[in-house]
């Protein structure tokens, strides 16, 4: 057994896993965060994707151990309370999903995309979830609610309603 | 799917990698970003007893010039070539680095560990045959350079004896004007080559002074089109000669039939790639100017 460190959605941990435990695994079954998908476990799909140090990886294709004294961002970590993240927003409004099985691996994707470009073209954005495949949408959606999220982030936040009428 | 148990170590100083390669040899496999060798673990079609990850030793990243050399760490990921900026004469890395594989991939797959593995369809092979890249070899009994277009021996086989790791690529920069672009055929992102070819030329005023071409997936290795890259020296760059260069270079070729299509049909390929890349570099060269 090796002792890992890792930051997982801002907090620090200290697990036990056995060497050959693949990232995706430790997630799913010692984390218990299971918004983290095994798609084709073969590198493919993107299912597993998660964030590492802010970039996207599949899960399913690196050892726990390789994250030691990294820092792991799952899509349990993309909203802040109950403030959902712009790129939720814009996989909601949009309708992004269908199945919701490639979902979370496209929002990461799509999140570590707009923090390095926050204005991304079509082009780019197609590009970026090339690594991502999803059985459902066609993309047309996904390529949508990404662009949706992008305009989200340009824009402050709108006031919170204090409530009152209706 | 789970890799067989190993035993695991992450060294923190290159002496100790060595040193462990030393002890166990064969038995030990260097892991850099795992994105071919964790597959073939979880495939069970490697099983190491020994997985040393060089994941957390200082530097081996980036790249730095020394003497008229782009010295690349052999941990700097394809992501990083991506992103890097290079020097004049060197954009087949720009080229090759956004066709590998996919973008998450690319963020943690690594120059030096594509090279060691040796996948004939690997795309760095061809780009270093192509620049006359030289491989800094190292082990505890010391260092050697060796030519990469001395480097492959066969499918997923190199010159690396079991107690030595691959620590830097030594690209030549260009003295003249240069150029040189990777093409790829691919049947979706994230597939391996269906064919593959690397071009580079240095130019000598208008004629070809020294040419590199490296072939991806049309053999046992990535290749060396040895007969086109001489018939382009101290010619000019004109269809005749790139037409000849072509074809010697789809007759080097060895590829076999595949789902990826017919052998055929992969050789006509090469000679495409090689007339557009070649054609490519000629345009680019006529920006640039004398």
């Amino acid at each position: 057994m090796s002792e890992i460190g890792v930051r997982v959605n801002g907090r620090e941990q200290r697990h036990e896993v056995e060497p050959r435990v693949l990232l995706v695994d430790f997630i799913r079954t010692q984390l218990r965060l299971t918004g983290t998908h095994i798609g084709c476990d073969t590198s493919s799909c993107g299912a597993c994707t998660v964030l590492l140090d802010g970039e996207p990886v599949k899960s399913c294709t690196l050892l726990a151990v390789q994250a030691d004294g990294h820092e792991i961002t799952t899509v349990e970590g993309l909203a802040r309370g109950s403030e959902l993240h712009p790129v939720q927003v814009g996989f909601h409004e949009e309708h992004g999903l269908q199945c919701g099985f490639c979902t979370p691996g496209m929002m990461l994707v799509a999140a570590a995309l707009l923090e390095r470009n926050p204005e991304p073209t079509e082009e780019e954005i197609r590009w970026a979830i090339s690594g991502n495949l999803c059985r459902c949408t066609g993309y047309v959606n996904i390529v949508k609610a990404i662009q949706h999220a992008a305009r989200l982030r340009q824009k402050p936040a709108p006031p919170v309603p204090t409530g009152g009428a209706g | 799917m789970f890799p067989g148990a190993f035993d695991y170590r992450a060294p923190t100083s290159l002496d100790e990698v060595l040193e462990l390669l030393r002890e166990h040899g064969e038995e030990a496999k260097v892991l850099a970003g795992g994105q071919s060798l964790i597959p073939l673990l979880k495939l069970r079609l490697a099983s190491p007893a020994l997985l040393v990850d060089i994941g957390r030793l200082p530097g081996l990243q980036g790249m730095v010039r020394r003497n008229g050399t782009l010295v690349m760490g052999a941990r700097t990921r394809h992501v990083d070539v991506e992103r890097a900026s290079l020097p004049a004469g060197l954009e087949i890395l720009h080229d090759a680095a956004p066709q590998i594989s996919d973008p998450l991939i690319r963020n943690v797959g690594t120059v030096g560990g594509s090279l060691c593995h040796a996948d004939p369809a690997g795309d760095w092979g061809s780009v270093a045959i192509a620049l006359g890249a030289g491989l800094a070899l190292r082990s505890s009994r010391g260092e050697r350079m060796v030519d990469a277009r001395e480097f492959f021996k066969g499918p997923f086989t190199t010159a690396l004896a079991a107690d030595e790791i691959l620590t830097e690529i030594h690209l030549p920069i260009p003295s003249g004007r240069a150029a040189g672009t990777y093409l790829k055929l691919e049947r979706k992102v994230g597939d391996f080559a269906t064919v593959g070819v690397a071009v580079q030329v240095e130019m000598d005023g208008p004629r070809v002074r020294r040419a590199g071409i490296g072939l991806t997936a049309v053999a046992p290795t990535n290749l060396q089109a040895r007969a086109a890259e001489a018939s382009l020296a101290g010619r000019e760059l004109d269809d005749a000669a790139i037409a000849e260069a072509a074809r010697l270079a789809a007759e080097a070729a060895d590829p076999r039939d595949d789902i990826r299509g017919s052998a055929a049909y992969k050789r006509d390929m090469v000679r495409i790639l090689v007339q557009r890349g070649l054609r490519t570099l000629r345009q680019r060269l006529e920006e640039v100017g004398p």
